[in-house]
């Protein structure tokens, strides 16, 4: 593991970005991740955040819980609208009537925003290649309209739209892997995040705003209320999701393959930890956890492969 | 904001809806919602401001004593920070009235 700058709470930003007063579950580590993204960017930062589950709780009119300069995109563009952002503030420096300085300009969005609906703006904003940061909120639902299935849902997962029963397991297609369509675009930098592992997080999101050209963070944000578990648990669950390798924290920059945490053997554990606690997964077999296990695994020695080629 | 928000009409509103008071949120009070009160206990606590980071809240501060504790005003009872308390000296207690 690289040394890092951030190894402890004390070396973390001790101003709030985003006030207490907003609207999100008990427990949504969603809003976490968003506080922790915040702190490490700083001030100097702009938002464009699309419709979803953080876009509600935060800025019911006339209240909003943003400390930084925020606006609130439909489903689809904001990629669109803080690639627009960022054109602007450059032509606004270059001609003088504006300070120059360094600025961080962040798209955010859920997995729904993300992987379905905005996946065009978003691709064309990173092909175009803005100096901005783009950042996914995994929560592998559509969560805030009542848990329908997104394209970043996992096999096996159950929600309203795709209920387990006699006839069906759930989610019956495996998770869109939207890091790697990111890492596709050949932009510089791509990384996978979790705020379980919040110095990683903010780590990841530091280098990102240092790398000039576009980047893409997606974070595995735990949905106490959509995933079925005890508010309490959130924190713990994000843990087991990259201990069992569900959900590796790795980064791609410049191509190249990193794995920023590898459990080690003490705490690598089967998918069933993950999996049996959460009530989206309850009603799967044995059978179906062991295609699940070699599904992970495979996926999981493909990234130790890259991340040893030179 | 001058007024509460129950009482602030559209005619008032910023053109296009823009809120121009930064982290006006803190006006809303979400520690109604809690049914679990988290307690530190002020001798165990090691300062190490893990309950701190992991709140989503971000509503946990240090005191004049130097420990740790949530802000009641908004602290919605979610137990991470009992759950994460590398000493455990967090413990949940319902609320009663």
């Amino acid at each position: 593991m690289a040394k890092t700058s951030i190894s402890s709470p004390k070396h973390v930003e001790r101003e709030e970005f985003f006030a207490p007063g907003h609207r999100a579950c008990q427990g949504c580590a969603e809003v976490l991740a968003v506080r922790l993204v915040l702190k490490a960017l700083g001030k100097d930062t702009i938002v464009a955040m699309a419709t979803g589950c953080m876009e509600i709780i935060s800025s019911p009119l006339p209240i909003t819980s943003w400390r930084v300069p925020w606006i609130h995109n439909a489903f689809e563009n904001a990629a669109a609208v803080i690639s627009g952002c960022e054109s602007g503030m450059k032509a606004l420096m270059r001609k003088g009537k504006i300070p120059a300085k360094k600025i961080n300009f962040v798209g955010m969005g859920g997995d729904g925003a993300t992987a379905d609906i905005g996946m065009g703006p978003l691709s064309g904003a990173l092909e175009r290649g803005h100096d901005m940061i783009y950042v996914c909120y995994d929560n592998e639902a559509y969560m805030n309209t009542g848990i329908q299935r997104s394209s970043c849902t996992p096999y096996g997962a159950s929600t309203t739209t795709s209920p387990a029963g006699k006839k069906s397991i759930g989610q019956h297609t495996q998770k869109k892997n939207m890091v790697e369509i990111a890492a596709a675009h050949g932009i510089p930098y791509v990384a996978t995040a979790c705020p379980s592992f919040p110095f990683d997080l903010m780590e990841k999101v530091k280098k990102a705003s240092e790398t000039a050209g576009p980047a893409y963070i997606h974070i595995l944000s735990v949905c106490p209320t959509g995933w079925r578990i005890n508010p309490s648990e959130a924190i713990k669950y994000g843990r087991l999701a990259v201990n069992s390798c569900v959900f590796p924290l790795y980064e791609v920059d410049h191509g190249k393959y990193r794995l920023t945490y590898k459990p080690s053997d003490k705490k690598l554990i089967p998918v069933s930890e993950y999996l049996k606690g959460q009530g989206r997964f309850r009603h799967l077999t044995d059978s179906d956890i062991e295609t699940i296990q070699a599904a992970t695994m495979k996926a999981y020695e493909r990234l130790l492969r890259l991340s040893e080629q030179e | 904001m001058a007024k509460p928000m129950e009482q602030i009409t559209w005619q008032e509103l910023e053109t296009g809806a823009v809120v121009v008071e930064v982290g006006n949120s803190v006006q809303y009070e979400t520690g109604s919602w809690r049914s679990e009160r988290p307690v530190v206990d002020k001798e165990k606590c090691i300062k190490c401001m893990f309950c701190w980071l992991y709140c989503p809240e971000g509503c946990i501060r240090q005191a004049e004593e130097g420990h740790f504790e949530a802000d009641l005003t908004y602290c919605k009872g979610c137990g991470i920070c009992a759950e994460e308390c590398p000493v455990k000296c967090i413990t949940m207690v319902i609320e009663e009235k």
